[in-house]
């Protein structure tokens, strides 16, 4: 005869504690690796183009070309690493990547303004990196239609029409992340990414580690349910990725100034039913396998790269052909990231992400569930169990 | 209340292809020992684990304490302990840790663990190493404190899977005093070894070899039931050259060798010492000694073996 109550869960939550405190490995592991990670992915991960080292050459001399070329002597977009006579000298400075654009300005280009004859200029861009290549050269191009514009009203001044208007002026303004950084874009993601990877992993070893060293067995024996053992194992797990996520998050603010805009509770619900679920399908993971060295492989296959590549933490999900966007819903750092992002960066509430929370929880009660299923069963091949005196 | 402890009929678990527990039978009476004996793969563990409510059978029925260990698995691990052939407690708990966390397994509240801890650190010899981690102790001192932590919840059987593997004489002699003590306070214990000395200590015993049981009894009876023959110890020079030599004639039976001796098994024992002078003296082997001696279990257990695996062969020599 069951008590219906947790009876056996103290015990659990206090050996998991005492196992993991003695495990200075595992504690390391848990607190500091994810903080590590986001220190290091900050940095490396970052798509900002800023200070693209640049030279110019300037055919004309004259004092339009000088004007053009104080344009990107003044912005923090570009570096302006050396004047070069000719064009000829370009490909060597930019072989040693000392530069990685360049701005010729061609002989006359002052004189062809001011007649009103549209000159040329020509943009080098270094396409060996296709990313900032793409990058400096919108930049480039940004740069010189303001320039134009600059020109066009001036000319027009001169004949005497000072009040025009251009046919179509656009200001772009860019919400929640007004300086397009990608540390705020990349924060959020890294976040989800990593809680993924480390939760998973420390409690893929739990369960195998007890079947490998016997004492599986003697709780298969004793009076601890399954449901007791994997909430006794999962509680202390909570409360110390809890603790590292809150460490990632202060680490985002202070470093690389993304601080929370939305609630902090709905923040805090979102990271206790993901890690909850993470810390389930770790344990699903381990009830299945036999060995620690298993365990850990199908922990970061089933954990790193989909939430790398499919949960919308790098490659935005609707770019994705239709195929890849419905297997993506089979990645709960997906909802997560999702969530993440709106209350930190939008402030969005419940109203505007209660769909996220709803596949969140669905996600933890999945990988608690299937794990309890699973370890109900234990080794036993056994199709029709009866529970005695139920 | 059941009249025997655990009763089994015709147990079998198959793996795969292969057959581990091939139709075993027998009953273990309470509050005795009951010895499993059997060589590293015979089936004992298996026996085990299925007793326990750990391993299904693939047929056949047990009771452990009165319970069908098919239809109420949950009572019969209430009733019993198991201390399995590995070690089981968590090596980076200390020795009282330990005892706590299994007190609070098995639904005892603190105060019946605080009652039953002095139990068990004396038993295991324990006192003033409390706060020790496991890990740091012998392995004699680590079975003794499994053992103390497998029967914290006193349950009426406990099972012990190769309890004294690996350890020191010194500390087997002590367990099975442990394990006398269990039994003299009403506890039946159902204990595998691959130690056949230790079988002498057991008032019941199979020998089970390939999944079955091919005999059993106390120890007493095993070596007067199944062996009938006088068995003769030889002392002599190059005594495996005598060995294979004797080995080769109709009127030797069996032959092994123990330690610096051999044991030859012969149908009559004024003849057998006799001829057996004579053909080693041909030989030029010196005989120091013989002696018919008591059979020892090994000796039953090795005649059984060898009974079933060359039964047509030995069948042929024998008169």
């Amino acid at each position: 005869m069951k008590p219906p109550s947790l009876c056996c869960l103290r015990p659990v939550i206090k050996k998991e504690f005492r196992q993991i405190r003695r495990d200075a490995r595992s504690m390391l592991f848990m607190t500091l690796l994810p903080a590590f990670m986001l220190f290091m992915f900050g940095f490396a991960l970052n798509f900002d183009v800023k200070h693209i080292p640049l030279a110019v050459v300037d055919e004309d001399g004259s004092r339009a070309s000088r004007d053009l070329v104080d344009r990107f002597r003044t912005t923090e977009y570009f570096n302006l690493k050396a004047v070069l006579p000719k064009t000829a000298a370009i490909d060597p400075v930019m072989a040693r990547e000392d530069i990685r654009a360049a701005l010729v300005i061609p002989v006359r280009f002052g004189d062809d303004l001011l007649a009103g004859r549209s000159p040329s200029v020509q943009i080098i861009v270094d396409g060996s990196n296709a990313m900032s290549g793409t990058t400096a050269a919108g930049y480039v191009g940004a740069i010189l239609q303001s320039y134009s514009q600059k020109v066009t009203l001036e000319a027009l001044a001169r004949r005497g029409l000072t009040d025009v208007a251009l046919p179509l002026a656009s200001e772009i303004r860019v919400w929640y992340n007004p300086e397009l950084r990608s540390a705020k874009f990349l924060v959020p993601g890294l976040m989800s990414f990593i809680l993924m990877v480390i939760v998973t992993v420390s409690t893929a070893f739990s369960i195998v580690r007890e079947k490998e060293r016997g004492t599986m067995d003697q709780i298969n024996l004793s009076s601890i349910r399954p449901i007791e053992l994997i909430i006794g194992k999962i509680v202390p797990y909570v409360a110390i990725s809890l603790g590292s996520a809150h460490l990632v998050l202060l680490l985002g603010e202070v470093i690389f100034g993304v601080g929370i805009r939305g609630s902090y509770p709905l923040l805090l619900l979102a990271m206790v039913l993901f890690v909850t679920g993470a810390l389930g399908q770790g344990i699903l993971i381990s009830s299945i396998t036999k060995t620690q060295q298993v365990a850990f492989l199908l922990a970061v296959l089933t954990t790193m790269l989909p939430t790398f590549i499919l949960s919308g933490f790098v490659f935005p999900i609707r770019n994705m052909p239709p195929v890849v966007q419905a297997i993506t819903y089979l990645v709960p750092g997906r909802y997560f990231l999702a969530a993440l992002r709106a209350i930190i960066l939008k402030g969005a509430g419940l109203s505007a992400i209660w769909d996220q929370f709803l596949f969140l929880t669905a996600f933890t009660v999945l990988s608690l569930g299937a794990s309890a299923a699973r370890l109900g069963r234990g080794e036993k091949e056994r199709p029709r169990r009866r529970r005695a005196g139920a | 209340m059941p009249e025997h402890a655990i009763e089994v009929k015709s147990l079998v678990k198959r793996f795969g292809g292969f057959t581990a527990v091939d139709a075993v039978s027998f009953e273990v009476e309470r509050g005795r020992i009951f010895g499993f004996l059997g060589a590293n793969g015979a089936g004992k563990s298996t026996t085990i684990r299925m007793l326990c409510g750990l391993l299904d059978p693939t047929s056949g029925t047990a009771t452990v304490g009165g319970f069908d260990i098919r239809r109420e698995p949950e009572r019969v691990k209430r009733a019993i302990g198991y201390m399995s052939q590995r070690f089981s407690l968590y090596e980076d708990l200390s020795v009282i840790e330990n005892i706590r966390f299994f007190g609070g397994a098995y639904g005892l509240s603190k105060r019946a663990v605080d009652a039953r801890l002095a139990w068990v650190l004396e038993m295991a010899g324990l006192e003033g190493r409390e706060r020790s981690l496991t890990r740091t102790l012998s392995v004699g001192w680590k079975q003794r404190l499994a053992l103390g932590c497998a029967v914290l919840h006193e349950p009426g059987i406990v099972f012990l899977d190769e309890p004294t593997g690996g350890v020191d004489p010194a500390s087997r002699r002590r367990f099975w005093e442990l394990i006398n003590s269990l039994s003299e306070s009403g506890i039946t214990v159902f204990v595998t070894t691959h130690y056949l000395d230790e079988a002498e200590y057991c008032n019941d015993i199979r020998l089970i070899h390939a999944g079955r049981i091919v005999a059993g009894g106390s120890p007493q009876e095993l070596k007067t039931k199944y062996i009938t023959n006088p068995i003769l110890e030889v002392a002599s020079d190059r005594i495996v050259e005598a060995m294979e030599i004797l080995q080769r004639e109709p009127w030797v039976l069996e032959t092994s060798i123990f330690g610096t001796a051999l044991h030859i098994s012969v149908a009559d024992e004024e003849e057998g010492r006799r001829l057996l002078r004579a053909r080693l003296g041909r030989e030029g082997i010196a005989v120091h000694r013989v002696d018919r001696i008591m059979p020892s279990l090994e000796d039953v257990f090795i005649h059984k073996i060898e009974e079933q695996a060359g039964g047509a062969e030995a069948a042929r020599v024998r008169p």
